[in-house]
């Protein structure tokens, strides 16, 4: 069947305990763009046990439909019922873009579904956009309209590459976390509803969960934060980021850290922004004693304002801040958070 | 019990990028190292191979220079090193590459099979996945502890809130996280012991059951429209100040910028 058959922009809507995670919404915003430029719709897939009830939430943050595949098989995460599911869909309904969040669900699930459908897989994008391939023409070479142009970083943020799927369908790209806007939601927006099971035989892929381990965590979403005050290796200690603390107190903001601070144990993963961590583009960031390897500032170079303070003048994060500070943080942090305390209040 | 570990050569992104001076990547001035994930994941089946007695066969696929990442693998500890490399394999995406190592691996018995989460240079993710895809075996991916327990492989399954127990019969491939463990230092015996063994060299025509247009570029269903360096954002302000003067400047910018 010719690679035209294949229409509309479909989601992997998400859902951890019958919650849908934010990534989905973050789909469903790009997708209504790309669908838009290709005339089409967007769809999204909603796997799960008793799911049904996130529709109308899908809904709300642009679906235009909802195929729901409901069935205990599917009430927590294993790579086989779910990659058969989303195989089935995409064999039933073929669509031509699928976008899968590039969580511990979707980088798992992405790869397992593209090569059961013999497509490519773009992992972890952060630019999608419709365009042409090759982008510029060829002589002698058919350049085709209306691809997904899917761009990402590699080698650890320092290039960037701009990825077609030319000859294959559908087009499949895993999206990071964070990167990609939702719209406001529609109140009272309805979607079409598709309910379809393709039937789940258990056999030897199906894995055996035997036991499921929350690690609550007590800290905040730093890619929800509007000023972040984040630290590196120069803030010296654990101890030191007290001082951070303080300043974000007084400003509003939430403390994170580069991965050297997570390395030395001073301050909790959760907490890192970069390329191992997470994306992040508040109002303000404050890069404190952070060098500013390039696998940090591939997180958070989107930020608004970057303020720096670092005592090496040569450190590159001074390439990337909007206010650089060549000085000495012990005695900055502290004096900054009095001078912010005797105007905000 | 026999593991295949798939190992990766990759450029040592980690502090030791070097850029040339039109602000391109200098490749041929980094150094390679073996994966990090990938060693991880050497690591647990050495670690298996302790504990409960394993034939610990390493696989990579890579330019004939790769030979070295498989060297320092059995001076570690793996008992064989296998590497494929044809001129008609390069350019390969991760569909293409999944089809090699695949190809490779149909032609070794093998219970477990371990590849790390992600190399450093693609951060994909993908391979691994796909390997089990092509070979009809479960996946377990992101592991961060791994133990056999008779025919089944049970594996701490990390997420993003928190991580599940999960149980697998083999044969099974696990995505190793370098969060797993810390890998062992090659020993001067086997370092001596693994430059004297043969590494086996594998090429096009030993791959199993792979179809020609699903190899190397031409089989790879993603092309690069466009690459770049990255283009890095413009430098803004740069002051070296004392500190009062330091928090005037912040201030007035934290004021000009209606943030305060």
């Amino acid at each position: 069947m010719g690679l035209e058959e294949y229409k509309g922009v479909y989601v992997f809507a998400q859902q951890v305990d019958n919650e849908l995670s934010g990534i989905a919404f973050e789909l469903l915003g790009k997708a209504k763009e790309l669908a838009k430029d290709l005339n089409t719709d967007v769809t999204a897939m909603l796997l799960g046990s008793d799911v049904k009830g996130l529709v109308d939430q899908l809904a709300e943050y642009g679906a235009d439909k909802v195929i729901v595949v409901d069935d205990p098989e599917l009430k927590n995460y294993r790579t086989e019922p779910y990659a058969h599911a989303v195989a089935s869909i995409i064999n039933e309904y073929k669509p031509e873009i699928v976008l899968v969040g590039a969580t511990a669900i979707g980088r798992d699930l992405g790869p397992r579904v593209s090569a059961r459908v013999a497509t490519g897989l773009t992992a972890d994008c952060t630019v999608l956009e419709i365009g042409d391939f090759p982008i510029n023409p060829i002589p002698g070479k058919e350049q085709k309209h209306n691809q997904l142009l899917m761009t990402r970083p590699a080698f650890g943020g320092n290039t960037i590459a701009t990825i077609a799927c030319p000859d294959n369908r559908p087009q499949m790209a895993t999206v990071r976390p964070g990167v990609m806007q939702k719209i406001d939601p529609i109140a009272g927006a309805k979607a079409e509803v598709i309910e379809y099971n393709p039937g789940f035989t258990p056999n030897n892929k199906y894995v055996e969960i035997l036991d499921i381990v929350k690690e609550v965590s007590d800290t905040v979403d730093i890619m929800e934060a509007k000023i972040l005050v984040s630290g590196g290796r120069g803030v010296g200690s654990a101890e030191n980021f007290k001082m951070l603390q303080d300043l974000a107190d007084v400003i509003g903001g939430t403390v994170s850290c580069s991965r050297a601070v997570v390395d030395n144990g001073w301050m909790p993963k959760e907490l890192q922004v970069g390329q191992t961590g997470k994306t992040v583009r508040p109002n303000v960031y404050f890069a404190i004693g952070i060098s500013g390897a390039i696998q940090h500032t591939a997180g958070m170079e989107e930020s608004d304002i970057i303020i720096a303070i670092n005592k090496d003048e040569t450190a590159p994060i001074f390439d990337v801040a909007d206010y650089g500070i060549v000085g000495d943080l012990n005695k900055i942090v502290p004096k900054l958070t009095e001078a912010l305390k005797a105007v905000v209040k | 019990m026999k593991i295949v570990v798939c190992i990766k050569q990759v450029p040592d992104t980690k502090g030791g990028v070097k850029f040339n001076p039109d602000g391109t990547l200098d490749r041929g001035a980094m150094l390679t190292i073996m994966n990090p994930d990938d060693k991880a994941g050497l690591e647990a089946a050495l670690r298996l191979k302790d504990e409960v007695g394993a034939e610990v066969t390493v696989l990579t696929m890579g330019l004939p220079k790769a030979d070295e990442v498989l060297r320092e693998a059995m001076a570690m500890g793996a008992d064989n090193g296998i590497l494929v490399t044809d001129r008609v394999l390069g350019g390969a995406d991760t569909w293409a590459t999944s089809t090699t190592l695949a190809g490779a691996l149909r032609n070794i018995d093998y219970d477990l099979i371990i590849t790390g989460r992600q190399a450093i240079d693609g951060d994909t993710a993908q391979v691994g996945p796909q390997i089990s895809e092509h070979l009809d075996i479960p996946v377990i991916s992101y592991a961060k502890a791994i133990k056999v327990e008779g025919d089944s492989v049970i594996v701490e399954r990390q997420y993003d809130d928190g991580y599940h127990v999960v149980k697998a019969k083999m044969p099974c491939l696990v995505t190793a996280l370098s969060e797993l463990n810390e890998p062992r230092y090659m020993t001067p015996g086997g370092i001596f012991d693994a430059f004297e063994k043969e590494v086996t060299v594998w090429g096009r025509a030993d791959l199993k059951d792979v179809d020609d247009s699903n190899l190397g570029l031409a089989g790879s269903p993603t092309k690069i429209a466009k690459a770049s360096d990255k283009v890095r954002k413009g430098a803004g302000e740069k002051v070296a100040l004392e500190a009062d003067e330091a928090v005037t400047y912040i201030m007035d910018k934290l004021k000009e910028k209606h943030v305060i």
